[in-house]
């Protein structure tokens, strides 16, 4: 956990200060709406469907129980009792009260919590890995970084208003588990021949109505020279950034435009002139930055507790459990957890303040007080000693989160919806809901193996529906609600974008679709192993669609296209 | 409207056109007497003219512009405005860090458009120290907005080191 000095805690107070006399401004009429509103958005106000919603920022996902206990706490004052666990690593509040907002933030920052940023266009929280730090296959330990980054992007002064929002993710390990590919900017560190760290820099991806892979303009840019070289890329962006269309606004349309070898070569000339200038890291603040991390007296355990695999054999329900939602970990005897929020019938990412506050408990006594949140929308123990870990499933299944599902086609991603986002054309939740209901057999599920079903509400793509196996998207049709399905998305290192199916489909008719496109995958895979994803890349899309849309075909159309499929 | 130089309110003596267009036979006309700001298009027809004039004189870059088109005339300057015509449209942030970062203005940098209280401070971490608000701002509101953040952790044109160089280190595992 970083723990802020005296700096990073003045800066945020002041924050506070300035929202407090901006909304103070704004409810005495001396602030117009125009003018009021990149200000509130800039610290996380959207004014919403039934009240303002407030996004709070956990950073790069890592969250201490007194920061938890502190959000059940906001939640609980100032909300009805229940926050939203986004796609990016934020906590959203549905129902706070507008002239409550500066005083929420006031509590927030008593525990190093903030919103800056976490709306409008400029640089917006930092996305990372949930298993930065502790995973087994890393390669550098991207949590300094991201402080680092965070650091740099919070009040800059030079893109603060930019021609649109500006997400970037941070990994560094072997595998992307942060959908890095479509963020604005993706780090990816590395390691060179020399074992000196460095990052691969990816631009111009990301999702909603032109979704997009980026593509890497760098191989290695050496740690040094990280944040001149943002400063390079966020100077051309800024500058010249299509500004005249919010559609066409955000930097992959720039990418795209210049081609990503021209957009390069913009970065690149800039940044010789800021190379090696005073924005270059130093080896001691590296340091000083890894010294204000906590990190966990971890003990000195076997690799495998016995305990836990005399657990995993007498009790199956608890072995489903930790196939799914229990991960290795680099430090022996210590496995991560996942905290499931995707419970069927409970909206994908909330939780309630209740929840919160057992499970800062639990966070206490089994995981060294520290949490984080996954850009899945779950919640996730870090450092749990595999000895706990039956007791830890007995908690959680008690509190609700102990959802077997992790990986699987109910651990759905989804935004909030038309049922909260004014913004949506169509609702989320009872669509998830849905589906969860429909494949409420677990051995079914397990035995479809991995699958990633992301809903998204809108095009603006919070529920990053393009890069699902399965993805939904709510359209408007003449005033109806509907839903276009696509498939054949992926997050992770073999990131792609999801192809349309067909024409859309009305929410009745959504299990049945999915279902139908179960039924494909499971009649045509050549094995087990073989996932729903890697069948859709060998077979493509047409049986897919033949089989959905003879649905409306009859029964004996039904069974030719089955057979056909 | 109020103008705002070096962090208190001050006199505008200043004439900024909005355009000047030459005659055919290239010489400007109706060009104002006194100090002037003009357009960077009206700049590059006639430099020499407004050179010749006498009187002080500034350029105005809109946001679309390029500040290394007068990175060579700085000399015959003595303010650079930058105009926004929204206060949403942050290039002029950038434009106010290369005037002053990379092509060394140290005149008058002055922020003027649709210019309110609540950029001010990061329009002055970005190198601006001449402010002429947008018509109906508060002037003793705006010269608080100096005050609302105590240090900012960039590198910027008010202060070049960024806070990772001034910071006490701290030997690590403390």
């Amino acid at each position: 956990m970083y723990i802020y000095d005296e700096v990073d805690q003045r800066l945020v107070d002041e924050r506070v200060a300035q929202f407090r006399d901006q909304t103070r401004r704004f409810l005495a009429g001396a602030l117009s709406e125009d003018d009021f509103r990149p200000l509130r958005l800039q610290n996380g106000l959207y004014i919403q469907r039934h009240a303002p919603m407030l996004r709070i920022a956990i950073p790069y996902g890592m969250l201490s129980s007194r920061q938890l206990r502190m959000l059940a706490h906001v939640a609980r004052s100032y909300d009805r009792g229940t926050g939203h666990f986004s796609t990016r690593h934020n906590l959203q509040l549905n129902w706070p009260k507008l002239e409550d907002v500066p005083q929420i933030l006031a509590e927030l920052a008593t525990v190093q919590m903030h919103a800056i940023q976490t709306s409008g266009n400029c640089v917006r929280n930092i996305s990372s890995d949930h298993l930065a730090g502790i995973a087994p296959d890393e390669i550098v330990d991207p949590l300094v970084w991201c402080e680092i980054v965070r650091q740099w992007a919070a009040f800059n002064p030079e893109f603060a208003y930019l021609p649109r929002k500006f997400k970037i993710a941070i990994a560094g390990a072997a595998e992307d588990r942060v959908a890095l590919q479509v963020h604005d900017v993706g780090l990816h560190a590395v390691r060179n021949d020399a074992g000196e760290i460095g990052f691969r820099v990816l631009v111009g991806g990301g999702l909603g109505r032109t979704p997009m892979i980026g593509a890497f303009i760098r191989d290695f840019l050496p740690w040094r020279h990280v944040l001149t070289y943002l400063e390079a890329i966020l100077r051309i962006y800024n500058r010249y950034g299509r500004r005249d269309n919010k559609w066409k606004a955000r930097i992959k349309i720039l990418v795209k435009d210049l081609t990503p070898n021209g957009f390069r070569d913009a970065v690149e000339a800039e940044w010789a002139h800021l190379e090696d200038g005073p924005g270059t890291l130093t080896q001691s603040e590296v340091e000083r930055m890894t010294g204000r991390f906590t990190r966990p007296a971890y003990e000195k355990l076997d690799a495998l507790s016995s305990s836990y695999v005399l657990a995993l054999g007498r009790d199956r329900r608890f072995a489903a459990w930790a196939r799914r939602n229990v991960h290795a970990h680099k430090v022996p005897g210590y496995a991560a957890v996942t905290l499931s929020l995707k419970k069927t019938g409970v909206p994908p990412g909330d939780a309630t303040a209740e929840q919160m506050d057992a499970v800062a408990d639990l966070a206490d006594r089994v995981s060294f007080g520290e949490l984080r949140v996954t850009h899945e929308q779950n919640l996730l123990l870090p450092d749990v000693k595999q000895s706990n870990l039956y007791a830890v499933w007995q908690e959680a299944h008690a509190l609700g989160l102990a959802t077997p599902n992790l990986g699987t086609i109910t651990n759905i991603i989804s935004c909030p919806g038309g049922d909260y986002c004014s913004l949506a054309n169509a609702k989320s939740i009872p669509v998830a809901e849905a589906i969860q209901r429909r494949f409420d057999d677990l051995d079914y599920v397990y035995d479809i193996g991995e699958l990633d079903l992301n809903i998204s509400g809108c095009m603006n793509s919070c529920g990053h529906h393009h890069i699902g196996h399965i993805g939904i998207l709510g359209v408007d049709k003449q005033g109806a609600e509907y839903y276009q399905i696509s498939i054949g998305g992926a997050q992770g290192n073999a990131a792609s974008l999801g192809k349309v199916l067909g024409p859309s489909v009305s929410q009745e008719e959504v299990p049945d679709v999915v279902e139908k496109l179960i039924e494909v995958y499971l009649a045509r895979r050549e094995s087990v192993a073989e996932r729903f994803i890697d069948v859709v890349r060998r077979i493509g899309v047409e049986p897919f669609k033949a089989h959905v849309y003879g649905i409306h075909q009859g029964p004996q159309a039904r069974a030719r296209s089955l057979e056909a499929a | 409207m109020a103008f705002i130089k070096d962090r208190r309110l001050a006199q505008d003596h200043w004439k900024l056109l909005d355009r000047v267009e030459p005659g055919d036979d290239g010489v400007l006309r109706q060009m104002p007497a006194g100090d002037l700001i003009v357009p960077l298009a009206t700049w590059k027809n006639a430099r020499d003219q407004l050179v010749a004039r006498g009187g002080r004189l500034g350029v105005w870059l809109s946001a679309d512009e390029e500040p290394a088109d007068i990175a060579g005339d700085l000399q015959h300057l003595d303010v650079v405005a930058v105009r926004f015509a929204s206060f949403t449209d942050g290039r002029g942030y950038s434009i106010g860090r290369l005037l002053r970062q990379r092509y060394g203005w140290r005149g008058e940098l002055r922020a003027i458009g649709d210019v309110q209280r609540d950029q001010i401070f990061y329009l002055a971490r970005c190198g601006f120290d001449a402010f002429l608000l947008r018509e109906g701002e508060d002037p003793a509101i705006a010269l608080t907005a100096f005050s609302d953040f105590s240090d900012g952790y960039q590198a910027s044109a008010e202060r070049p080191v960024p806070l990772f160089r001034r910071r006490e280190p701290v030997s690590s595992g403390t």
